[in-house]
């Protein structure tokens, strides 16, 4: 999950990071009332969970209230790389002497983790990275080692800080490791790191990415959760525990195994070129190695309350479950929606492989469900979910 | 022959006596892997599934002579049980826990580094390896497939299974399933080296997906130092950016990580890459039947 920048500094300011002084606002009043609050010339930044904001005009610095509000009228709304700028953050604005760049994150390649310091940070570190890679430090980072008071500093010098700057640098950084490493953070990056004009190192903005998989030692990261963004039948599946991605096309796609799934998503849009209007994925679901008929039926209803599906492809292999459970299931699914006056309407394509294939496709023939077809292979099947969903079904 | 797990390895399952240990040490029996114990610092000594319980994987090695590990345990606890078998040198340790931290990998992985590399991980977040008609230590089905000469290397379950299945007139010296996660112990690269020794494999099946760069470092890795025939596949071109697909690995960020730059990489060292599983699997089958 990544975090809003107006989160990542609180977090920063818990570990005691130095921040700016700073105040959300999610309409133009707000505005005019933090801006009153913390006096002065304010910076208004767009609160957006992509980078490049700066570049797309999506920070402003404003010299009084009134200005803010106008400046804040101009952002509040704004759209960003397909992101609508909800809240943003009006922070006192800050006297900048030098800007630096500083992350720490995993380093997937080398199965440990990386520092990257740079004294020449600012809205240009990604060109400066390409074209004078010998500015920016990249340090590895044991997980054992860790950083301490020490490394932090060789880390600064590495990469190019000034001597003035050494011990406030230091600082930050072995504070930011902490957070690191408390947080379950994979990426934690503040650029710019500013060498302010009186002399404090601070971050000036802050990018956090956090690893889901540690959320049952980090309850308290729920509340970072962006609700208002997250798609309703995303929020519904993550509810029923259900592994979904809603995507922009028309064929539903249920399945046993991410990687299964990821390659189903595939097999139709490429069945899908060859079909009017070109069919393509509705979804990604992947109703994991069990396929029991409770999940099934949870997987079916999610599915079935997406307005723009217009056919369903159910794509199991059975390994550890056999297929006749997963047949068992789809059946069972059928009469559960059935009963709750949610009847499958949907043209069904079902391919299932693996064990027990016979005896699956039996059960479903024999039950012979409404609208219920069953193709041999994946190739096949994708090609009749997508004719399908070009009909109109 | 086969890659890191033979008829003769000996397994022990860390967090054998939970519903999941318990599943599938009883499907891995049934297979005929020779299963010899588990291990439960809070159940030592007692009796399970009709196989000793020990204090820990060292006791457990003294005991059984077992070779190999398979964790089962929950995420919170998968670190200090990696750290355990590391301790102990087994030589295999094969973690099927999903959710693992990545802070929690990254550490047993420097761990691992730090002790020497004397125990193999292969995970976390992997379905395990499986020999065909000599071993079988993880989730993997044992009955989609037969024994033969063929080797996979994967970063999913599912497909992994549905290539073995298509392939089973075949059969497979051995499958290695590394997982999706953005860490993990034992790599494309390793297990093609092994293939590329193993005088029991003819040619190699590898499948990769979205997300990370190992698809691209065992392109590299191929051109310099792989002779046998390698065919692939790659999921995940549709996916779109910035959404995470099932595994934790699996996400394209900017550039990095899309399935065609992935597809590009090995077609320039000559390996050809299906469009889909089926389709793989014809390629592998053309070079098999051609030799």
């Amino acid at each position: 999950m990544d975090l809003f920048e107006h989160q990542a500094k609180e977090l920063f300011a818990d570990y005691g990071i130095p921040v700016p002084k700073g105040i959300v606002a999610h309409t133009v009043e707000e505005v005019r009332a933090a801006a009153e609050q913390l006096t002065g010339r304010v910076v208004v930044k767009a609160q957006v969970k992509t980078g490049g904001r700066g570049k797309a005009g999506g920070v402003k610095v404003a010299d009084d209230a009134a200005d803010a509000v106008e400046k804040g009228q101009a952002i509040l709304g704004m759209d960003i790389k397909g992101h609508t700028v909800h809240k943003v953050l009006v922070e006192e604005a800050s006297a900048i002497a030098e800007e630096y760049y500083f992350s720490f994150l995993l380093d997937r390649a080398n199965r440990t983790f990386l520092a990257i310091c740079s004294a020449a940070g600012g809205m240009d570190i990604e060109e400066v990275a390409h074209t004078s890679p010998e500015k920016v430090a990249k340090v590895p980072v044991s997980a054992l080692d860790g950083v301490d008071r020490a490394k932090a500093r060789e880390i600064a010098v590495a990469g190019g800080l000034p001597e003035q700057s050494l011990d406030g640098a230091a600082e930050l950084i072995e504070k930011l490791w902490c957070c690191f490493v408390d947080e379950d953070a994979t990426l934690v990056e503040v650029n710019p790191m500013i060498l302010s004009a009186d002399g404090q190192v601070k971050a000036l903005d802050g990018k956090v990415t956090l690893d889901d998989n540690a959320s049952f030692r980090q309850t308290e990261h729920e509340a970072y959760a962006d609700k208002a963004a997250e798609d309703p039948l995303e929020a519904r599946a993550k509810e029923k525990d259900l592994n979904y991605v809603k995507l922009d096309g028309d064929v539903g796609i249920i399945g046993n195994g991410a990687g299964l799934v990821m390659s189903t998503l595939d097999v139709v849009a490429y069945a899908g070129e060859a079909f009017p209007g070109k069919p393509s994925p509705a979804n990604f679901l992947d109703i994991g190695g069990g396929a029991s008929a409770e999940v099934m039926a949870a997987g079916l209803e999610i599915i079935l309350s997406d307005p723009s599906v217009k056919s369903i492809f159910v794509n199991v292999f059975g390994g550890i479950t056999s297929c006749d459970a997963v047949a068992n299931g789809i059946v069972a699914a059928f009469k559960l929606l059935e009963s709750r006056g949610e009847a499958v309407t949907h043209p069904l394509v079902v391919r299932l492989d693996g064990n027990n294939a016979q005896l699956g496709r039996q059960i479903l023939a024999d039950a012979a469900l409404p609208r219920v077809e069953l193709v041999d292979t994946m190739d096949d099947a994708a090609k009749r979910a997508a004719e399908l969903a070009a009909v109109g079904a | 022959m086969a890659i890191w797990l033979t008829e003769n390895s000996k397994i022990i399952v860390q967090g054998m006596t939970g519903g999941e240990g318990t599943k599938h040490t009883r499907r891995m029996l049934a297979s005929g892997a020779r299963v010899v114990g588990g291990v439960n610092a809070r159940k030592a000594g007692i009796t399970h599934e009709g196989l000793p319980v020990f204090g820990t994987v060292q006791e457990a090695m003294e005991k059984t002579g077992a070779d190999v590990s398979v964790v089962f345990v929950p995420p919170a606890f998968t670190k200090d049980a990696v750290k355990e078998a590391i301790d102990a040198e087994i030589p295999l340790c094969v973690v099927i826990t999903e959710g693992v931290p990545v802070h929690d990998s990254t550490e047993f992985w420097a761990y691992a580094v730090a002790k020497g590399n004397k125990t193999r991980i292969i995970g976390p977040n992997c379905p395990g390896i499986a020999s065909p008609g000599a071993s079988n230590a993880g989730i993997i089905p044992a009955d989609i497939t037969t024994a033969g000469r063929i080797g996979l290397v994967s970063k999913s379950g599912t497909l992994t299974y549905q290539l073995m299945y298509e392939l089973r007139d075949f059969g497979f010296s051995t499958a290695v399933g590394i997982g999706g996660d953005p860490v993990i112990g034992t790599t494309h690269i390793d297990a093609l080296q092994a293939f590329q020794d193993d005088p029991g494999t003819d040619a190699i099946v590898m499948i990769g997906e979205i997300g990370g760069d190992a698809e691209e470092r065992a392109a590299a890795y191929i051109e310099q130092h792989v002779t046998k025939p390698v065919v692939a596949y790659v999921a995940g071109f549709t996916a779109p950016e910035g959404k995470t697909m099932g595994h934790a690995g699996a996400i394209v960020s900017g550039s990095a990580g899309t399935a065609q730059a992935k597809k590009e990489a090995l077609e320039k060292v000559g390996v050809r890459v299906g469009k889909t599983p089926s389709e793989t699997a014809r390629l592998m089958r053309e070079i098999m039947q051609a030799r």
